[in-house]
């Protein structure tokens, strides 16, 4: 019973990883109906960022990232007025193609400054700080930082996205750009903010992958596959659709790895199709297009 | 000087000539009907007034500045705005929503607000947090003519608000636009319904193949010239 709730928790925590992965990806596809395919390596370049600020200046993780955090924005906002609106609203296939060619770049670029060894994000020990909650039965507290997180970014998200004009100017551009401009929407630099405000939310996702676990140049793609999976599960278009997707994928490779460790990734896949055959649109579509 | 104005007006899909050498003036507080058949280029003209097609900068000229070709927000900034053909309603956009990016970039105070536009349509104060899908044809042409109104326009462009509504709808919808001029606003109306058209507007341009064929008050116009001026024979 006990090793059951456990495993139940444990797979709800991981969840709010999945789920910080993915709501930045979400939030690109909601507003540009553009996959970032360089979105995982955007997370790792994060990651490496609040290393490189931590140890350059001596800072906590929390300082760290609070100078990532804009660093990240300026970057997506730059990424996205330089490069990719050149590319957005004409064809699906030029945005995957550059943001492909950016996921390379960006990898080699971390490969060329960073080297290729793995690293790690010091917490000062929270990282194996545990809440016990019955005996037998605990759960720790960097992951329960992470849910905490995950929940306060979706909820952050949909405040702006439903009650700002920011968030009316990016469901407006969404449903129609050429009537978008003739309200006086720049769509470039609605798109611009929104990449800024998806890497913001990737430099959160990015403190927490490095305190929980090693990082090098080249784990990007794998976090976005996890990324991928949680948005559709939870439906394209929904904030909270990807908060429970990103729960359902840690659950499946939780209660997986439970049954056979070799299992865990392959449940997580196993769920994603399943969701795909049964509601291919997701457990929380939007009326999107 | 005219509040709006073209000279020598081309517009062009690419290869396609859409428009050729088209001369109008709108001024304040007049009501301007362009009519013309399907493919007359009316549509275009409207389109190229508000930046969504490129023009010649000296072609378009707002309040005696050259305005041709600069871009929807920018031209939307000095005082020009479209209530669209087809509603254009934005989906994901509550009632009020849609009404209030409407005014997100105006500048400057004028008469129309969320509550002047309530005034205006009274059956969308009602539906106010409804999705602007869940509403009917009418209504939804209300949300788009209130839309443009939010923005405090000088020239408000009105694209075919009659299409695919019943009559008794076309005849509230007309009967909101006196008030509008009212408020200072140059009114111009894009429509395929000649008799409604007239029936509202000082001043009527007639389009045929991307040309004006004609232009006069209403009341000195006779059935035959608008016959020949719309199908040309």
């Amino acid at each position: 019973m006990i090793l059951a709730v456990d495993t139940l928790l444990q797979g709800v925590l991981l969840g709010g990883l999945y789920a910080l992965f993915a709501a930045g990806l979400s939030l690109i596809f909601g507003v540009m109906r553009v996959v970032n395919l360089a979105h995982g390596d955007m997370i790792v370049l994060a990651a490496f960022l609040i290393f490189a600020i931590a140890r350059a200046f001596g800072v906590g993780l929390g300082v760290a990232l609070l100078i990532a955090i804009p660093a990240m924005f300026a970057i997506g906002y730059a990424v996205q007025f330089v490069l990719l609106n050149r590319v957005v609203g004409r064809d699906i296939l030029p945005p995957l193609l550059v943001t492909f060619g950016l996921s390379i770049f960006t990898q080699n670029g971390l490969l060329a400054v960073f080297s290729a060894d793995s690293r790690r994000l010091s917490a000062g020990g929270l990282e194996s700080a545990s809440i016990a909650l019955a005996p037998g039965l605990a759960i720790g507290v960097v992951p329960l930082m992470t849910l905490a997180a995950a929940i306060v970014v979706i909820f952050g998200l949909n405040q702006i996205f439903y009650r700002t004009a920011m968030g009316r100017a990016f469901r407006a551009v969404s449903d129609d750009p050429a009537i978008a401009q003739l309200m006086g929407v720049d769509n470039r630099r609605v798109f611009a903010t929104a990449m800024g405000l998806a890497l913001a939310v990737g430099a959160v996702a990015a403190v927490f992958l490095g305190v929980r676990a090693n990082f090098d140049p080249s784990i990007g793609p794998a976090r976005l596959i996890f990324a991928f999976e949680a948005v559709i599960i939870g439906g394209l278009g929904s904030l909270w659709g990807t908060l429970a997707g990103g729960v359902l994928l840690g659950l499946a490779q939780t209660i997986g790895a439970e049954i056979n460790p070799e299992w865990q990734l392959l449940a997580g896949h196993l769920v994603f199709l399943a969701v795909l055959v049964v509601r291919p649109r997701g457990l929380f579509a939007r009326g999107v297009g | 000087m005219s509040l709006l104005a073209t000279a020598g007006l081309t517009a062009f899909y690419g290869d396609f000539q859409a428009l050729y050498g088209v001369d109008v003036t709108f001024e304040a507080g007049e009501t301007v009907a362009i009519v013309g058949a399907n493919g007359a280029g009316k549509s275009t003209l409207l389109k190229t007034l508000t930046g969504l097609i490129p023009a010649a900068r000296e072609a378009v000229r707002f309040a005696g500045e050259a305005i041709g070709g600069l871009s929807p927000a920018h031209i939307l900034k000095r005082g020009v705005a479209l209530a669209p053909e087809g509603r254009r309603l934005f989906p994901s956009l509550t009632v009020e929503e849609n009404l209030r990016i409407g005014g997100d970039h105006r500048k400057g105070a004028g008469p129309w607000a969320l509550e002047t536009v309530y005034d205006l349509f009274p059956a969308l104060r009602e539906r106010r947090h409804a999705p602007s899908t869940a509403l009917s044809g009418g209504q939804q042409q209300m949300v788009a003519i209130g839309r443009a109104l939010m923005s405090n326009p000088r020239v408000l462009l009105c694209d075919e608000i009659s299409l695919g509504l019943a009559p008794i709808v076309v005849k509230d919808l007309y009967a909101a636009l006196p008030k509008i001029k009212t408020s200072g606003c140059a009114v111009v109306i894009v429509e395929q319904d000649i008799v409604q058209a007239l029936a509202v507007a000082n001043r009527v341009y007639c389009l045929q193949e991307g040309r004006v064929t004609l232009t006069g008050k209403p009341q000195d116009l006779t059935r035959e010239a608008i016959q020949e001026a719309y199908f040309g024979h």
